[in-house]
Parts: C-alpha cells; sequence; structure tokens
C-alpha cells in the first residue's frame, strides 16, 4: 500500500543534496548564448526614438533584436492576442520589454541591455483602479454580473443595512528560481525548449506561432520547477519565445533568465481588488440580501484575468448561502504589469469579501462573529444510513446556481471549534484585552468552501503514457508538471497502487509535450485530479491486459487475481511482479498505454453565470490568534488551528505541507506583502529587500494542523481532494483575528484594509478609537 | 588568482576582483547546488559555509561575496555537507524524513545555514534561518529538521584544513595591518574600500558596476580589534554585526536585541560596524544607538588620527565627514550605566530594513530626567538627535504626562519622507508612541508584543 501514506517528495534526496536539476543548473553547450530584455522606463506612451548603438557594441554582444526582428507572431497572451513580446511602438507599462539583447554571456547581456538611449512621447498612465474608472479603462467593455434572487430590494428590506468598500493588496509569487528559458535548435526547422513553465503546451503554442512552425515541431520540457504559485502559468512564454525566436535567428542554444528584480518588475503578480459590498441582514445576523462589486486591477493585457475574476465571482459565497446576491465584476486595464494566476486565482479576493461583511455585521450587531458565520453556512447534506431511500432534502444552491450537496462545513467548524478551544480563549481574550492597555489580542475562525475544476470547461482533461519495461520496472508520463507539490510522487503512488510495486520500481519522468499532448496547466489544484486519473486509465489498461493473459494461462477467473507486494496472487499461486511482465514480453502482450481522462458532470454557462463549474468543492477552516502592539501596529500570529478536508489524502505529509505553506502564504498577502508602485507606475517593490514574505519567525509560534478524513463524495482518485489552493484561503483568519484586535482598541468598526502591515494597523486603531 | 579550498579540495581559479563568489561556484566550478535566488543577499539560496585560519565556520551569502575576499579561506557549499561518497549530514537526513523541502530550490540555502549553525552548536533556528526564504513549506518541517539534527555529532568531513593553503601567498590590494592599509589609502584614495561588502555588492550585482582598485580589509585583523577599558567599549571597525551583537549584550541588551534583527545571520557575518557608519545610510541600524550612547569615531589619515562625535559625523544625505583617504577605525562608546532603549519598525520583524528606527538613551535621578540622548534613523536624510524632544524632557520629572507632550516635538525635529516601507505620517506617530513605549518599559510594563505575552 502506497495510497494513503506519507511518502517523502520523489526528490527529496536531491533537494537537500543539491543535486536536483533546474533549468539554469543544466550545463550548457560552449556555443550557448544568453538573453536579456531592455525594458521600458516609462508606464505609458510610445517609443520616439530607440538608440541601440551602444548596446550592440558592448562587450559580447552577438544580435540585438527588436520586434522588426519577429518575422512571425510577435505575442505571449495565453488569451487573446494582445501581448506582444517586444513592444510595437506602444509602451503599457513600466517594464515592459523592448528589445532583446543576445550576448555571451548572462553577465555581459544585463549590462549590454542597460545600454540603450531611448525617448517616448508620454502619455498620461492609468495607474490604479481609481484612475481605470475615471478613464472607463475596461476589459471586456463593461462589468460583469451575477445574479441570484433580487438582492437590492432584500438589502432594502433587511432590518439593517450596512455598506463599506476596501482594499485588498495584490501579492508577487517569489517563487525562488525566478522565470528561466532555453531553447536549443535542432538539425531540422524543430526546436527543443526546457522551460521553467507551468503550462508546457502553451509555451509550446506560443513557441511554435512564433517561429512560424507547426505545434509538431516544438517540444517542450520541464523536469521541476523552484516554485510557481501560479507566476509559471503564463508568465514564462516571454522567456521562452525569446530564447526559441534568438536560438532560430544566432542558429545557437539561447538561455534567458530573469534576474530577480526584472523578473518582479515584468511578470504579472495576483490581482489587487477594491471591493464594495452592500448588506441586509437580520438581529442574527442572517444575510438576507448582499451586493458586492468588484474592481479588479488587471494590468496592461488580458492574460488571464477574465477567468480570475469569474472565480474571484464565483467564490463571493465562500460557505455561505446567499438567497439574494448580485455580484458585479469589474475588469479594469491599467498601465501596470499584466496581473496573473496566483494560487487561488481569484477565490481569495471573492472569499475575503464575504468574510469582511460578515464581521462588520458581527461588529454592528455586538455578537462573535463565528456566530454570524454559522447563520449562514450552506447546510450540510444528510449522510445516508445504510440503503434508506432518499432523503426529502432539496439542496442550497451558490448564486450561479450550482446545487451544493457537499457541503462539511458545520461539522468541520464544530469540531475544529473543540479541538482549538475557540470559545474558552476568546473569553480568554476578551479578558486579556481588558487588562493590557499596550497589547491586544484578536482571535478568528474562518472557512474555506473551494471550488474544484478549471472554469473553462474544455481545460480538465489531462492524459498520462505508462510504460513497463520487461524486467519489470515502471516508466510513468503525465501532462503535469512539479513545482514543489508532489504531483510526481502522488502519480508514482498510484501506478505502484495500481501494479502493487514498490513505489521505486515507478520511474518518474519530466513532463514532455512528446509524450503528452495538449495538456492543460497544472494549475487550479487540479494536477493531482487530472493526471492521477489519466495515469490510473493507463496502468488499468496494462493491468488488464496482463490479468487477461495470467487468466488465460492459468484457467481462473477474475476475482481471484491481485497484484500487491511486487507480485500477482492467482489463486493460491503467485509470481513475482517482474516474472509476470517477462512472461507477457514474451506472449507479445502490449506494455504500454495511455491513459485520458476528462473530468465528468460539468456544465457552466460563464456568459449567464449559471451551471456547474465545478466537479465538487474542498472545504476547511481555521481558527487564528493574533496579538498587536498599539503603539506601533507592529504584529503577529501566536496560534492557527486548521482542519482541512483532502477527501482520502493520497498523502497525508504532502498534503500537510501544502497546508501549512498556503496558510503562511495566504496570511502574508494579508499582513506584511505589500506592493508599491510610484506615481510614474514603477514598481517600488521590486527585491526582497523591499518585498517582504514571510520569514521563519512570521509563522505561527503554534500551527495544529489535522485532516478532515472522510472519502471525497465525487468520484475523484482514490476518492481524494485537491488540496493546492484552498488552503492559502486560510489565511484570511489571520486578517480577521487582527480585525478583532483591533476592533478591541475602540468602539468603532476598524474598516481595516489588506495588506494590514504595521501602518494599515496603526491608522485602522485610530479609526477604532475615533470612528474617522 | 584566488586559490581558497572548495569543499576540502584546493581550487585556483583567474577572477575579476567583482566577481562573486556564486557565479564562479556555478559557472566555472558547476557547483550548481548554490542558487541565485535574488542576487542581493535577501533570499539565502546562494548560502555558503566560509572558514578562515580562525577556525570559526560562518554562514555567508554568495552572491554578495567578492573573489578576493574568499582567497586563502575555505568554502563549502551544499554539495560538500554530504561525504564525497554521499553519505548524508545529519540535517539532510533529518530534511527528507520531515518533508523539509518542497520545490527545493531553497533547500541547498538552508542546508548550508543549518549544517553551519549545527557545527557551531547553535539552536536558535528562527533566528539562524531569518536569513533564508522558503515559499513553499511555511517553515515549520524545516525547523522540526534543525531541531532532530542538534546534537548528532559533526560528521568529520566537515572540518577544514586550512593549512593546505597557508603558505599561498596573499593579495596585494588586502592590506593586513592598520599602518598597511592606512598607507595604502593614502596613496589610493579613490579606492574603493570593501570590509563586508554587503552593500557594494548590490552596486555590481544590481547597477551593474565594475568597481575600480578595490581595497579588501578581511586580512586587516588589527581592525576587528575590541577592547574594554574604563572609559570605553573600543570596536575595530571592521568587527563584523555579529561580533558587535555578542560584545553588547553585556552592555547594551536592548541594542543587542535590534542587531539581533540586522540583516540576517548571512549578512551579520559579513556586514562590519564601520561600514555601517561609513555608507551613512539614513536607515542603517547601528548609528541611532550610537549617538544615543554618545559614541566617538577614531578616524585616521595616515598617521594622522580625529575623533569625532558620531552625531557630526553625518553632515547630509550621502555627505560624511570623511577627508580623501580617511577612514573609520575605531568605534569608541563611553562606558555608562544601561539606559539605551532601542526600537526598530519594519514590515516583517526579522530580515527587513528599518522604516525607522528609534533609540532612547535617558537616565533619570531623583525621578527626573538627569541626561537624554535621543536619535532616530528613517527620519530624515541622515541618523540624527530629535534635540527639540530632549530638551523638552531635560530636567524635566519623568511621567508619561510629560514625556507625551514632549513627544510632540518630534515634528519639529524631523519631516520624514513617505516611501516603500511607511508614510511620513506613520513614521511621525510612531516616533511619538516610542516615547510612550520607553516609559512602560521603564515602569516594567512589557510592551514587546515578542516577549510580553505571559
Amino acid at each position: 500500500m502506497t495510497i494513503g501514506t506519507s511518502q517523502i517528495h520523489d526528490s527529496a534526496e536531491l533537494h537537500v543534496t543539491g543535486r536536483a536539476l533546474y533549468t539554469d543548473d543544466i550545463s550548457l553547450p560552449s556555443d550557448a548564448l544568453h538573453l536579456t530584455f531592455g525594458l521600458a522606463s516609462i508606464a505609458h506612451g510610445s517609443i520616439k526614438t530607440l538608440d541601440l548603438g551602444q548596446v550592440k557594441a558592448s562587450r559580447g554582444v552577438v544580435a540585438v533584436l527588436t520586434s522588426s526582428d519577429l518575422k512571425y507572431a510577435n505575442d505571449t497572451s495565453p488569451s487573446t492576442h494582445d501581448e506582444p513580446l517586444l513592444s510595437d511602438g506602444k509602451i503599457h507599462y513600466f517594464g515592459q520589454p523592448i528589445f532583446i539583447v543576445i550576448a555571451e554571456s548572462h553577465l555581459l547581456s544585463r549590462k549590454a541591455a542597460k545600454k540603450a538611449k531611448i525617448s517616448y512621447a508620454t502619455y498620461k498612465p492609468i495607474l490604479t483602479i481609481e484612475d481605470a474608472l475615471n478613464a472607463k479603462s475596461y476589459f471586456e467593455k463593461g462589468p460583469r454580473q451575477y445574479s441570484k434572487g433580487n438582492a437590492q430590494a432584500a438589502v432594502e428590506r433587511a432590518q439593517f443595512q450596512l455598506e463599506d468598500s476596501f482594499v485588498v493588496g495584490g501579492q508577487e509569487h517569489f517563487y525562488l528560481e525566478g522565470q528561466v528559458a532555453f531553447a536549443i535548435p535542432q538539425d531540422d526547422t524543430g526546436m527543443v525548449v526546457l522551460s521553467s513553465s507551468q503550462h508546457p503546451t502553451e509555451v509550446q503554442h506560443k513557441v511554435a506561432e512564433a517561429l512560424g512552425v507547426e505545434m509538431n515541431q516544438v517540444r517542450v520540457e520541464i523536469r521541476r520547477m523552484g516554485g510557481a504559485f501560479g507566476g509559471k502559468e503564463s508568465q514564462g512564454n516571454a522567456l521562452a519565445v525569446a530564447c526559441a525566436v534568438a536560438a532560430q535567428i544566432t542558429k545557437k542554444p539561447c538561455k534567458m533568465r530573469y534576474d530577480r528584480d526584472d523578473d518582479m518588475i515584468i511578470t504579472g503578480k495576483r490581482h489587487d481588488f477594491n471591493i464594495s459590498y452592500n448588506v441586509g441582514f437580520n438581529k442574527l445576523g442572517r444575510i438576507l440580501g448582499i451586493t458586492f462589486q468588484h474592481f479588479v486591477r488587471c494590468g496592461w493585457s488580458q492574460d488571464l484575468s477574465l477567468p480570475v475574476a469569474d472565480r474571484a465571482m464565483l467564490h463571493a459565497d465562500n460557505a455561505y448561502n446567499l438567497t439574494n446576491v448580485d455580484i458585479t465584476s469589474h475588469r479594469l486595464r491599467t498601465n501596470t504589469q499584466s496581473n496573473t494566476a496566483f494560487r487561488g486565482f481569484g477565490g481569495p479576493q471573492g472569499i475575503i469579501g464575504i468574510e469582511r461583511a460578515l464581521d462588520h455585521i458581527a461588529h454592528f450587531l455586538n455578537l462573535d462573529p463565528l456566530d454570524i458565520r454559522k447563520q449562514n453556512f450552506y447546510k450540510s447534506y444528510p449522510i445516508k444510513k445504510s440503503n434508506s431511500t432518499k432523503t426529502n432534502w432539496n439542496a442550497e444552491t451558490t448564486p450561479y446556481g450550482m446545487e451544493v450537496t457537499d457541503s462539511i462545513t458545520s461539522e468541520l467548524v464544530e469540531k475544529l471549534l473543540d479541538t482549538s478551544n475557540y470559545s474558552l480563549r476568546r473569553k480568554d481574550i476578551i479578558k486579556w484585552n481588558e487588562q493590557n492597555p499596550l497589547i491586544k489580542k484578536g482571535i478568528a475562525l474562518s472557512p474555506v468552501k473551494f471550488g474544484i475544476s478549471f472554469t473553462l470547461s474544455h481545460l480538465n482533461q489531462a492524459g498520462a503514457l505508462v510504460h513497463v519495461y520487461k524486467d519489470g520496472s515502471i516508466y510513468i508520463n503525465h501532462g503535469g508538471t512539479e513545482m514543489g507539490q508532489g504531483l510526481l510522487t502522488k502519480t508514482a503512488q498510484i501506478a505502484a497502487e495500481i501494479f502493487g510495486v514498490s513505489l521505486s520500481k515507478i520511474k518518474i519522468s519530466a513532463t514532455d509535450t512528446a509524450k503528452i499532448p495538449n495538456t492543460s496547466a497544472t494549475a487550479a489544484s487540479s494536477g493531482t485530479d487530472l493526471n492521477g486519473m489519466a495515469i490510473a486509465v493507463a496502468c488499468n489498461k496494462i493491468k488488464k491486459r496482463i490479468e487477461r493473459f495470467l487468466l488465460d494461462a492459468e484457467d481462473t477467473t477474475p476475482d481471484q487475481i491481485e497484484f500487491r507486494d511486487n507480485s500477482v496472487f492467482i489463486d493460491t499461486k503467485n509470481i513475482k511482479f517482474s516474472e509476470a511482465i517477462a512472461l507477457a514480453y514474451e506472449k507479445r502482450i502490449a506494455l504500454s498505454a495511455t491513459g485520458f481522462y476528462a473530468t465528468p458532470e460539468l456544465s457552466w454557462d460563464r456568459k449567464a453565470g449559471k451551471g456547474r463549474p465545478f466537479y465538487y468543492f474542498s472545504y476547511g477552516a481555521a481558527v487564528t490568534e493574533v496579538t498587536l502592539d498599539k503603539l506601533t501596529g507592529e504584529n503577529r500570529i501566536l496560534r492557527a488551528d486548521i482542519l482541512h478536508d483532502c477527501g482520502l489524502s493520497l498523502n497525508p505529509a504532502l498534503d500537510m505541507g501544502q497546508i501549512e505553506g498556503g496558510y503562511v502564504q495566504g496570511a502574508g498577502w494579508l499582513t506584511m506583502e505589500e506592493l508599491v508602485w510610484d506615481k510614474e507606475g514603477a514598481l517600488q517593490t521590486h527585491a526582497p529587500s523591499t518585498y517582504k514574505i514571510p520569514c521563519a519567525s512570521d509563522r505561527p509560534e503554534t500551527l495544529n494542523i489535522n485532516l478532515w478524513d472522510a472519502k471525497n463524495r465525487s468520484e475523484t482518485i482514490y476518492r481524494s481532494k485537491a488540496v493546492g489552493e484552498p488552503p492559502l484561503i486560510l489565511g484570511i483568519s489571520a486578517w480577521l483575528a487582527l480585525s478583532d484586535a483591533v476592533a478591541a482598541c475602540g468602539k468603532y468598526y476598524p474598516h481595516l484594509n489588506a495588506p494590514a502591515t504595521p501602518e494599515q494597523i496603526l491608522f485602522s486603531i485610530q479609526r477604532a478609537e475615533s470612528g474617522f | 588568482m584566488i586559490t581558497f579550498l572548495l569543499n576540502g579540495e584546493i581550487v585556483t581559479v583567474d577572477a575579476q576582483p567583482s566577481d562573486t563568489l556564486l557565479m564562479h561556484l556555478r559557472e566555472t566550478f558547476h557547483k550548481i547546488g548554490t542558487k541565485e535566488g535574488c542576487n542581493e543577499g535577501d533570499c539565502g539560496a546562494c548560502s555558503i559555509i566560509i572558514s578562515d585560519n580562525m577556525g570559526v565556520a560562518r554562514v555567508a551569502n554568495s552572491c554578495i561575496l567578492l573573489m578576493p575576499q574568499i582567497h586563502k579561506k575555505a568554502i563549502r557549499t551544499v554539495e560538500g555537507i554530504s561525504s564525497p561518497s554521499r553519505e548524508l549530514h545529519p540535517i539532510q537526513a533529518s530534511m527528507i524524513k520531515h518533508h523539509g523541502s518542497q520545490c527545493g530550490f531553497c533547500t541547498p540555502g538552508f542546508i548550508t545555514t543549518l549544517a553551519a549553525a549545527h557545527k557551531n552548536g547553535e539552536e536558535d533556528f528562527e533566528n539562524q534561518i531569518a536569513g533564508n526564504l522558503c515559499r513553499c513549506t511555511g517553515y515549520g518541517p524545516i525547523i522540526k529538521s534543525a531541531v532532530e539534527a542538534s546534537g548528532k555529532p559533526v560528521p568529520a568531513w566537515m572540518n577544514e584544513n586550512l593549512e593546505l593553503i597557508q603558505n599561498v601567498p596573499s593579495l596585494s590590494n588586502k592590506p593586513n595591518s592598520i599602518q598597511a592599509f592606512s598607507e595604502y589609502y593614502l596613496k589610493n584614495p579613490s579606492s574603493v574600500i570593501i570590509a563586508g561588502g554587503t552593500d557594494i555588492a548590490l552596486d555590481i550585482n544590481k547597477k551593474l558596476k565594475t568597481i575600480e582598485n578595490p581595497i579588501f580589509l578581511d586580512d586587516c585583523k588589527e581592525l576587528t580589534e575590541i577592547t574594554v577599558n574604563e572609559k570605553y567599549l573600543k570596536i575595530g571597525a571592521a568587527s563584523t554585526i555579529s561580533t558587535l551583537l555578542m560584545v553588547m549584550r553585556d552592555h547594551h541588551p536592548h541594542f543587542a536585541e535590534m542587531l539581533c534583527r540586522y540583516g540576517s545571520i548571512q549578512i551579520r557575518n559579513s556586514a562590519t560596524i564601520g561600514g555601517n557608519i561609513a555608507n551613512g545610510s539614513p536607515i542603517g541600524d547601528c548609528s541611532p544607538a550610537l549617538i544615543a550612547l554618545n559614541a566617538i569615531l577614531k578616524l585616521r589619515q595616515g598617521s594622522n588620527v580625529r575623533n569625532v562625535p558620531i552625531e557630526d559625523f553625518f553632515i547630509d544625505y550621502g555627505i560624511q565627514d570623511l577627508k580623501e583617504g580617511e577612514f573609520i577605525e575605531e568605534i569608541l562608546i563611553p562606558r555608562q550605566s544601561d539606559d539605551l532603549r532601542c526600537y526598530k519598525i519594519s514590515k516583517r520583524f526579522d530580515q527587513d530594513i528599518s522604516a525607522l528606527n528609534g533609540c532612547f538613551n535617558i537616565k533619570i535621578s531623583e525621578g527626573k530626567v538627569s541626561s537624554c540622548r535621543i536619535a532616530f534613523g528613517g527620519m530624515s536624510s541622515t541618523p540624527k538627535r530629535a534635540y527639540q524632544v530632549e530638551s523638552a524632557l531635560h530636567g524635566e520629572p519623568w511621567n508619561l504626562q510629560n514625556l507625551q507632550r514632549a513627544s510632540h516635538k518630534i515634528g519639529l525635529d524631523y519631516s520624514p519622507l513617505s516611501d516603500v516601507r511607511a508614510s511620513s505620517a506613520y513614521r511621525l506617530k510612531v516616533a511619538q508612541n516610542m516615547l510612550t513605549k520607553v516609559f512602560y518599559e521603564n515602569s516594567g510594563i512589557k510592551t514587546n508584543i515578542r516577549n510580553a505575552l505571559v
């Protein structure tokens, strides 16, 4: 048995010894060249003159390319061909690539890129959400709206109303391995590209377009990424395309990696939102009607902003049954980095809206926010006892009309309240706050219900290719990419389980577009759900062939055959797996198979905002306790208790790793991670010296994580659940706990924004004290 | 030519003075385990262990170590943490066992940092790894691994045999005495002095400058001497922040506590007190405390020596009172009772640059303020005293009312900027509030969220 066990990450020993190879570590041919982008130093305008004389004359420079050197597509967009690799003369953001330097070394190319002389005609940049609204600078021509019931009327009818708006900042991915790609021209028109990408097929597609060839001429490979978090879903396209184009022109291998500052200046980030809500509720805090407005800063190109903004809308309900709801989403085009996928993909921003509204209601009613939350949870589907007939139960529906038939929020929260000792601690905190004038504490619980599936339904497919070699060793391939999450370990476990062999018999391969075509990005938490199923399909095909062959040979029935312990048990006999394979080979049985999986039961009308975009929901909840210094606004997390639903976990250790890391990343987003641009639109926080992600002392002093161990009600691989993104959203509990602690400083609602930096907290303490 | 021990073996390489160790590790020696994460000493992915003939193993960021700095030293990369026969170090074994790596890119840096801590017997792991960023794990499994490995024997292969290279000639731009340095610098006043190099290396890596004619001070042991007499604590200007921190623990523990948050252990092991002062940064973490302590800088130009109070040393942004060919030789801190309170405010507690930094040396006798030196970093173009606040307090009875009244003078002393780290309004407000903090702390009431929660 390997399924359900805490197998170590397949590369753990390579990681700790430094032997694991990342794209930048692969030995280069001696004639390899190195690329750097020359970047725009204005946010909006056009190029008047571009003098590259000194760049070309700089030591080690082989060639310099501008958009006019691109013979085919000048585009890196994953969506709508609106993202030129190199500026076509217009400048859309501060940091936009204008030219490519090709030089003999990384350092020489960087030095040369600084030597360009560029003059611009500058226009007034649209930088902020307010700027974009004033300029009516929209994608999709205008806002999108999803509705259920009659929200406006219900709000007006309700006993109480509250209205507010708040800011949720963006987030830099800060994958430790920066963007990198490497292209090796082949003897024909082919190109091999090594790309640190979550989406090799997209890289293949964009490279083929840029080279003017068909996709079969381009092979993209990635063994592992040094972190991605959504930041390598589309943001690696530019480097891969640049390398391929440069390799086509110079006929030499070309590599490009961003220096960290360039990486942060060029690439998109988590979308920052302004969220406003208008909510009507009763004295118990039951929401009767609510309207949300999402103002989404998308940046200069569309990239993945539409599905990100959609997912925010689809998570505006979180774990709460909203009967009258109206969500309006404004997708705003600005002269800033093109915001992109980031773990949660808009979901966290959608969820923080309703959590903030509930927090506000609780403050207004002077009740424990937990009680308000409980008033509003989706009800749980009654567990059927034995074979009783279907219960008389109508599912509640989401704002987009999907039935919620798998909610476990109530029971999960009850269990967490018990294990975290919430009630007693809340009382202690109230007492502490009464006795301590300078140091305040706060506590909060927040749940998550996260929809699993790509909302662009056709992406919910995956392929696999499994080979069993005649010595009994097994080689697995699929379209999912490894970015640290342990996908390749989990899929190897699946293959080992099906064949009943030790994990060591399974060889994990790099993801390769030549092995698996038309892959979807490893994203939307779906890596294991999709690729694990595809691997299982392929393995089972081979297994069935072996079974059939053995059964024919033994003349026995299928239920008497079992693959386990590196053996095949047939009736009372058993033979080694490797022997069975050797026999099958001799009998000319096909020992290789493809697997294909498409998620069932999806039907989603994006325009209408109706249907079933998700196969199922993942659930979880966290209780976080924080403290803050009233004089400075400094704060820290003292304790977090998390109970999270991974269905039947395929690998508890890997799942716990995702939960712990996701929580800390989510808390970082909402506390210390602050992106700052200047008035010219230049990103000021473009290095870890100015952009602060959590470090070791920022993690909760006490962190208790438990898995909600119950099978997925949907038929996923071994009834497991996706786990990549949902735990990040539990970081919201830290932000809510800070709001709770600030609220203890005065009688007014703190109106906390995110990120809750010490400065933000200090000013929100002033609001709590003075009411403005 | 630079000669050093790389994972125990003698290597020699032709390198430019501005070349970083990281570049040579990866490109010349193909030691690709050492990663480039940020190229500015903030993420720790390039951490290596450096040992000199004093026998101390220090973790450092190889991206901001220049090749001349490692001449005649021993460098150990992640590849040298396991044995040549691939036997794992205890920290490697426990990191595997406790799932301490996910994407694995930061992992070699954690391994080297924790192997250095393991060798040195350090067990304050949060502090040890504050300079190593991990975006995947949330750090818990890494700390757990470190705890498990602690106390296990240090593998024999971790020992460095510097005798192997002790006869290698020194470099001409690395003076080994104060006299040699002062003579060289007087003759070559346009030389760039590199002590720790943690700041200069950023010019090289980020502004892509080439440093012409640098002088490296790491062979000049005289500049790292620390002497204590009845009048002064004398700190050699090339003493690292790590050394300063140890000294301050005994004399001004609040200063030491703040120094624990100066960069990371990698930075503190390289950066020097003299460098921190001489570069004149308005947000350097040493200067406000030293101003509050009334420290004196001993400056040397050839054989001429003069003493300057540190508060007079900072003339304006980027302008310090240093003549051509003159350098800081020593910092003299007057012996005194410890009344120093230091508060550093930053977005992140560890390894962040101050938004502001307030240091308060207020002495009270018979209920009144008998002397008072207050200095801030981050509030103006240089580290500077709060004269108006000081004079409002001087001679006044020590009570909250007087303190808060004096705190309103902050706006007369400073008009801080708004920048990425904080707004002007926040800086002013917190600077005021720090006086309240001093009062409460002097009254025995804890106000620190890191240690006041019991």
